[in-house]
């Protein structure tokens, strides 16, 4: 048997090859592959968001809502303070497309008002002999657009003398759904600043804590814990009584978000301070540092980008958070007030049961509470999966 | 063991001390007080105080004094079992609140007994039967729960009530039984009203619960001794029993800590909506008419009923789990 290895003596043969070395000659990508290994983060996050249907839907959803909040004027058929004195509590109209079999479009019935003498209740029964067409775009209450310029036009409405209120309305004859409309500006954008003072607390303090730990990190880890030990709803309570009552609602209304940041602050400075303490140890820190990098730099190019996905994500899943929390104090009557109009405030007349009982369609600005809640939480959730892109 | 309980009760002297800072400075802060409120609104009554009283009140209860004196009255007043006293309703303050802080406590405690009740079989459920209708469906449910808030459900519930039934469903028991001693007749009827609130303040709780042991149990069901388990042959039962479980029972004790403050502050707002006879609707009187010791006391007993709460469910914890036993270290 010949050995492998060459006698005594002699050379040992050697061979290079002359072809360009490919070093993927084996393991080739096609682009694809190659597309998804330099992605960059976001269209990373981007891809893996898209594959969750819900979450897509649900932040279409939410876009849909808050480019609603540019145009409310407009989308609503009346204005937020207008009053029908004829149509106090009128329970809401529906919209028919055929009038004795024929084919109209659609409309709404005249009304015509009457009390029932037994309960004193106020009856609205159809008068099925007037119709009114929904026509669109056409003119209406005059509003300040933008606070710009003076306009009319709304998105549908009957001609005078006839109403249309889908909704309902409330006990001063003001249309329901205008001010769902109407308060649905002040709803969703309360939790935006909310959150963003939150945000930059959290980012803070967080980072005060992760970074210099020591007594530092201890005094707020004990603040923590103690702002989570307490039941937030009483706490929210007693901080809003503080707001003089006398404050324009422009004030209340910042006071009311500052108020909600003061307390959610606690979840993302955690989050901040034990991600900063993980990733401290990284080696690409160590190597940053080597090469005299200042703490400055390091914290904000190295160690924040590194999970800032991931705390917008868990910002996301707090708006829900601030809007429930502005809704409950709005409700029990400490939290906006009017003229202020969001959702908690029109709730706020539902307090009473009775009330309710007579006249259910006080409870409607609960649908777009839940809606927006659950849109929030599905699209949270969403983000946060994406966050995470190579898991 | 014994070293880490009084580690733990240690460390929740200086959380109660600056509850009551923080408590004591959100009482302080509204300008004016409560006489200044009682005056103005007697005088647009047109009726006349007599000042000799007020000056009176004032220097009983130590308003022309510094503030950090005061503080240090209220905190020492408390310990002696002293809560101040309630200015609208002119009675000490334990008086004001006396039974209701009982009726609170046994709400939350029904409640989180409920909680778990209803959250450990579906959990278990969603968590065995993985991406099935059944799981889809209880997912489905529980996200609704957790986004509906209680007190909306409150609304909702007592009208489909009124609706449906003809009944309604506020307060906590029959009005005939009020301000009477505890007697069996009473307590029954407190149980029967008391179904509606622990619904409609556990629903968050029980679906945020559902969510975290159904995760819990699927990344424990996927450990190695799990498949060991089966592969030598465990039947399906005993191999979920006899360790997840009980990995997850952990879990079902430590999250009394953060279940416990969201479910106090949901009793407050649905007793507010159902008119229950807790401590909620008094609370938020008092806020508003600055009846400071009675808020302050009210939130001070919430707090300090939260805090114990959890101490109670980590020592619960350190009798369970032997790892925290033996390294004596903290859970969270």
């Amino acid at each position: 048997m010949k050995s492998p290895l060459p006698a005594d003596g002699e050379k040992i043969g050697h061979f290079v090859s002359a072809a360009p070395f490919d070093p993927l000659s084996i393991e080739t990508l096609n682009t694809e592959q190659k597309d998804y290994y330099l992605a960059s983060q976001k269209r990373l996050m981007w891809w893996k968001f898209k594959l969750h249907k819900v979450a897509v839907g649900c932040a279409i959803f939410l876009g849909i809502m808050y480019v609603s909040v540019l145009f409310s004027e407009f989308l609503a058929p009346y204005n937020l303070n207008n009053r029908h004195i004829r149509h106090i509590y009128q329970p809401p109209q529906s919209v028919h497309l055929f009038h004795e079999g024929e084919f109209i479009g659609p409309f709404v019935y005249d009304t015509t008002y009457g009390l029932d003498m037994e309960t004193l209740k106020r009856e609205y029964p159809e008068d099925r002999s007037h119709i009114y067409k929904l026509k669109f775009f056409c003119e209406g209450d005059s509003y300040q657009f933008w606070g710009l310029f003076e306009a009319n036009r709304h998105l549908f409405c009957v001609d005078k003398p006839g109403t249309v209120f889908l909704l309902g309305t409330d006990r001063l004859g003001r249309d329901m759904l205008s001010r769902i409309i109407y308060g649905t500006r002040i709803s969703l954008t309360i939790g935006l600043i909310g959150v963003a003072i939150s945000f930059v607390l959290g980012l803070v303090i967080g980072g005060l804590a992760g970074y210099y730990g020591g007594w530092v990190d201890l005094v707020v880890q004990r603040i923590i814990e103690v702002l989570q030990s307490i039941p937030s709803i009483p706490l929210w309570l007693a901080i809003a009584a503080i707001i003089p009552v006398n404050w324009s609602p422009v004030l209340v209304y910042f006071a009311i978000s500052i108020v909600l940041a003061l307390l959610d602050w606690t979840g993302l400075a955690r989050a901040v301070r034990s991600k900063l303490l993980s990733l401290r140890e990284e080696d690409y820190v160590l190597a940053a540092e080597l090469q005299g990098a200042s703490p400055q730099r390091i914290i904000g190019r190295h160690l924040i980008p590194g999970f800032m996905s991931h705390l917008i994500a868990s910002a996301t899943l707090t708006i829900p958070n601030m809007i429930l929390g502005e809704t409950a104090l709005s409700f029990l009557g400490l939290g906006l007030r009017p003229p202020v109009t969001s959702w908690g405030v029109l709730l706020n007349e539902a307090q009473n049961i009775n009330v309710v009982v007579i006249y259910p369609w006080l409870i409607i600005p609960v649908i777009p509470v839940v809606l927006v809640i659950l849109a929030f939480n599905f699209m949270g959730d969403g983000l946060r999966d994406a966050a995470d892109p190579y898991s | 063991m014994f070293r880490y309980v009084l580690f733990r009760l240690a460390t929740a002297v200086p959380t109660l001390i600056l509850i009551s800072m923080l408590i004591f400075t959100i009482i302080e802060l509204p300008p004016g007080n409560y006489f200044e409120t009682y005056l103005a609104e007697q005088e647009a009554l047109g009726e006349t105080v007599d000042p000799a009283k007020i000056e009176f009140m004032k220097e009983t209860y130590g308003f022309d004094k510094p503030v950090v004196e005061r503080y240090f009255d209220w905190v020492v007043g408390m310990l002696h079992g002293d809560f101040g006293y309630s200015f609208e309703y002119e009675l000490p303050v334990t008086e004001v609140i006396g039974s209701r802080v009982y009726l609170t406590m046994l709400v939350s405690f029904v409640t989180i007994v409920f909680t778990w009740l209803v959250a450990f079989p579906i959990g278990v459920y969603s968590a065995t039967h993985k991406y099935s209708w059944g799981d889809y469906g209880l997912t489905f449910v529980g996200l609704l729960g957790l986004a509906t808030p209680n007190f909306l459900l409150a609304l909702i519930l007592m009208y489909l009530a009124n609706r449906w039934f003809g009944i309604s469903i506020g307060h906590l028991m029959d009005q005939q039984y009020l301000g009477e001693p505890m007697s069996w007749d009473k307590f029954v009827s407190i149980l029967q009203h008391l179904i509606i609130p622990v619904i409609v303040i556990g629903t968050a709780g029980t679906a945020a619960m559902i969510r975290r042991l159904r995760a819990n149990l699927l990344d424990e069901l996927q450990k190695q001794y799990v498949i060991t388990a089966r592969a030598k042959g465990v039947p399906p039962f005993r191999a979920l029993v006899k360790y997840p479980l009980r990995m997850s029972l952990n879990f079902f004790i430590a999250d009394i800590g953060s279940i416990l403050p969201s479910v106090i502050s949901g009793a407050e707002v649905v007793a507010i909506v159902l008119s229950l006879e807790t401590t909620g609707p008094l609370l938020i009187r008092a806020l508003k008419s600055q009846d400071m010791y009675l808020a302050g006391s009210f939130l001070m007993i919430l707090a300090v009923l939260t805090v114990i709460g959890v101490l109670i469910s980590d020592i619960a914890l350190t009798l369970l789990d032997p790892r925290i036993r033996l390294s004596g270290g903290r859970t969270r």
